[in-house]
């Protein structure tokens, strides 16, 4: 198993959110997580990142034999687990391409591997960059500064490539992306899939999984998963609208 | 609390690697001021009876004024009388060569990271080593004089060309300026001295290491560049102490002339030593930097990287006399622990199609207060002044300050002044993502700061960009946990 959350409960600012929380994930599958505004789902992925204002009050998380909760937020992504942000962020003056440098050889680090000189990783950037259809001007700007939403889920994505993680937990890589956007992104995250390599698909649309295929879909609501499924689990959800768990759920 | 921000505002020590002493001989006069002090610093350094009569006039002004009291720092009182004003390393009088500065000397620089030896730099840079009261050696001398750039310290300029030194010591900062120049301009001991003449494009950078050993002691420095028609010169200076639980004064005076057409680029990489963590000892960097654009197209360029001194109070300032003239001014200015930093430029329009541009950086951790001070002037001959200025200040952590105090004269409508600030914190979540990338808290803090600072360090000569970047680094350890 490459990830086994059991019974994660988790607060912020005192309130909980995660209400007991179990999910296993093997290599090579691609799990979607789906449910309402407010459900948790982007806290599910905050916790796994160890984002420090989530308090984790009760359960465990394993993750490739280790236990991913005593591990720092750096050595959870050193070892593999890569977190494509909701919103990515800027940081002005620091190059995309130095910034992905650091990230890499921070991890080749961990791995005990020498860090790649600019030749090596200049190489390997540009095979990557055809993945996402990213363009070499933007990496020479500072990071997500000035970039369009799709720029930004590209970079996120590209990165995603160039770290080549375990365990990829995408957070609602589709919001506010178009749907030329959104198939480019998609296809950059179809050639990523392997059998080494589990993915994590947080969205709150359906139309996603038109063009990611995941092997199973799972309902999160109100701080619990309440039904998992196959693929077309998302198609009824498409249908019937949220509700039909909901009401379901709540009564 | 977020956790990341408690890290930012716990201080740790700071690893300040320059702190060691030399044990070297030293000869030293005693603690106070007086004329009898001022003729003694004179007649060490052999004067002519210009300088010491220039010298006694600054000393009789000075005695008239009061500190100022108008900067953002706070010290205890300087006990000016509790100063040594002259210390000197022990060694032979007349130097002929390199080979004959003393090993325990070479040493220190090499220690600093300055090598002295000439066949052993790999870059064009040319060095002048001042320690405490009086430069050490200075190299690439002959090769430079062959092509009429002199190059040495002053009190040699006074020696074998009183009349330049005559000409333009205290033109651009009268001994009257302000307290503090008034003080150097009677104790000063020692300094830099570069003359580019006519069209002549300085082939190496010419750099002055300052490195101050001696207890109780203050350092004077006095430096002067002059850049002939159509010349240009790349300055750089550096800058150390040994950590003593003293407060050390270093009180120098900077004066740059460029003629029609000349460049004048000066950079600084302060690192005097900045006192511990509590606020103990460090250096009192209280400085009077200035040029003048004095004839048409010239052009004067500062930019500073100040991580050093327990107070910094410096304004690099240009004045643009010639029309078309054009100054700048870069700065980075990096506090932490209890250091303060009240720094800024001015910018003086007089001549026509004047051109300034100011592009400051400040960054605060830890309980450090951080100013820029600058003043935009457009006279009212200055038609079609320009001036473009930018503040950004950086927080880490909430114990800190930062502060902007521009100043804007225009007694002109033509004259278009523009000035844009910013204050912002390193926030929680690009912390959160660059640490989401496998970049720890420390290295990713680093790499906000340097990106933050990035568009003046790339104002520096690249070899020292590297080492000012590395400086910037160093400087930040133990501003997050």
């Amino acid at each position: 198993m490459m990830l086994s959350i059991k019974n994660i409960h988790a607060n912020i600012d005192g309130k909980e959110i995660l209400k007991g929380i179990n999910l296993d994930i093997k290599a090579g599958e691609v799990h979607a997580i789906m449910g309402p505004n407010g459900s948790g789902k982007s806290t599910l992925a905050s916790v796994l990142a160890g984002r420090e204002e989530y308090e984790v009050t009760e359960g465990t998380v394993t993750f490739l034999d280790q236990n991913l909760l005593d591990l720092s937020i750096e050595d959870r992504a050193r070892a593999g687990l890569f977190l494509a942000f909701q919103y990515p962020v800027e940081i002005p003056g620091v190059s995309t391409t130095n910034f992905i440098k650091a990230a890499v050889n921070e991890k080749r680090k961990y791995q005990g591997k020498e860090p790649l000189d600019a030749l090596a990783f200049l190489k390997i950037m540009k095979e990557k960059m055809a993945l996402v259809e990213i363009d070499q001007s933007l990496l020479s700007r500072s990071i997500n500064e000035g970039f369009s939403g799709g720029e930004k889920k590209r970079n996120e994505i590209f990165q995603m490539a160039m770290l080549e993680p375990k365990l990829a937990i995408l957070d609602e890589t589709d919001s506010g992306l178009d749907i030329d956007a959104l198939r480019i992104v998609a296809n950059g995250i179809n050639q990523l899939r392997n059998q080494n390599r589990a993915i994590l698909l947080i969205t709150h649309y359906q139309r996603l999984l038109d063009y990611i295929q995941p092997d199973f879909v799972h309902v999160l609501y109100n701080g619990r998963i309440v039904k998992s499924g196959s693929k077309a689990l998302a198609l009824e959800l498409e249908e019937k609208g949220y509700d039909f768990i909901t009401e379901e759920t709540d009564l | 609390m977020n956790e990341d921000l408690d890290m930012l505002e716990q201080s740790a020590l700071n690893d300040y690697k320059y702190g060691f002493v030399t044990n070297i001989d030293t000869d030293t006069i005693p603690k106070g001021l007086n004329e009898g002090v001022i003729e003694l610093i004179s007649k060490k350094k052999n004067e002519p009876e210009w300088m010491l009569a220039w010298r006694l006039k600054a000393y009789a002004y000075w005695l008239k004024l009061v500190e100022p009291t108008w900067a953002n720092i706070k010290h205890p009182p300087i006990n000016y009388q509790d100063i040594i004003y002259y210390a000197a390393p022990k060694q032979k009088e007349q130097l002929n060569s390199l080979e004959e500065v003393d090993p325990e000397l070479l040493r220190t620089f090499e220690k600093l990271g300055i090598s002295l030896n000439e066949q052993k730099r790999l870059t064009g840079v040319a060095v002048d080593v001042v320690m405490d009261s009086v430069s050490i050696a200075t190299s690439f001398k002959e090769q430079l004089s062959e092509i009429g750039v002199i190059f040495c310290s002053i009190s040699e300029a006074i020696q074998k060309h009183p009349e330049l030194v005559k000409k333009y010591l205290g033109s651009v900062v009268p001994m009257t300026d302000n307290y503090f120049a008034a003080l150097n301009s009677a104790v000063f001991t020692d300094g830099s001295f570069c003359y580019i003449p006519k069209g002549v494009r300085c082939p190496m950078e010419l750099s002055t290491y300052f490195r101050i050993n001696a207890e109780n002691s203050g350092q004077f420095e006095r430096t002067l560049i002059i850049a002939e028609e159509e010349s240009y010169v790349s300055y750089l200076e550096g800058c150390t102490a040994p950590m003593r639980d003293e407060n050390q004064l270093h009180a120098a005076v900077v004066e740059l002339v460029a003629m029609k057409k000349a460049e004048i680029k000066y950079s600084t990489v302060q690192n005097w030593y900045p006192g511990d963590k509590e606020g103990n000892g460090g250096i009192y960097n209280f400085v009077t930097k200035r040029g003048i654009c004095l004839e048409d197209y010239a052009k004067i360029s500062w930019t500073q990287v100040e991580t050093g001194s327990a107070i910094t109070w410096k304004y690099p300032s240009v004045i643009l006399k010639g029309d078309h003239t054009i100054g700048e001014f870069y700065s980075v200015a990096f506090t932490n622990h209890h250091q303060q930093a009240d720094t800024g430029t001015k910018m003086i329009h007089l001549g026509k199609n004047t051109r300034s541009r100011i592009v400051s950086k400040g960054i605060s951790a830890g309980q450090s207060q951080n100013s820029y001070r600058g003043l935009v002037r457009a006279a009212k001959g200055a038609i079609n002044a320009r001036n473009y200025s930018q503040c950004d200040s950086l927080l880490l952590g909430d114990k800190c300050g930062a502060h902007t105090f521009p100043y804007i004269e225009v007694k002109n409508k033509t004259a278009i002044v523009e000035h844009e600030a910013t204050t912002s914190k390193i926030g929680e979540d690009q912390l959160f993502y660059c640490r989401q990338r496998g970049i720890d808290a420390e290295a990713a803090v680093a790499l906000i700061v340097n990106g933050f600072a990035k568009e003046v360090m790339n104002q520096l000569p690249m070899e020292f960009a590297i080492e000012a970047q590395k400086l910037l680094a160093i400087s930040m350890e133990g501003s997050v946990g």
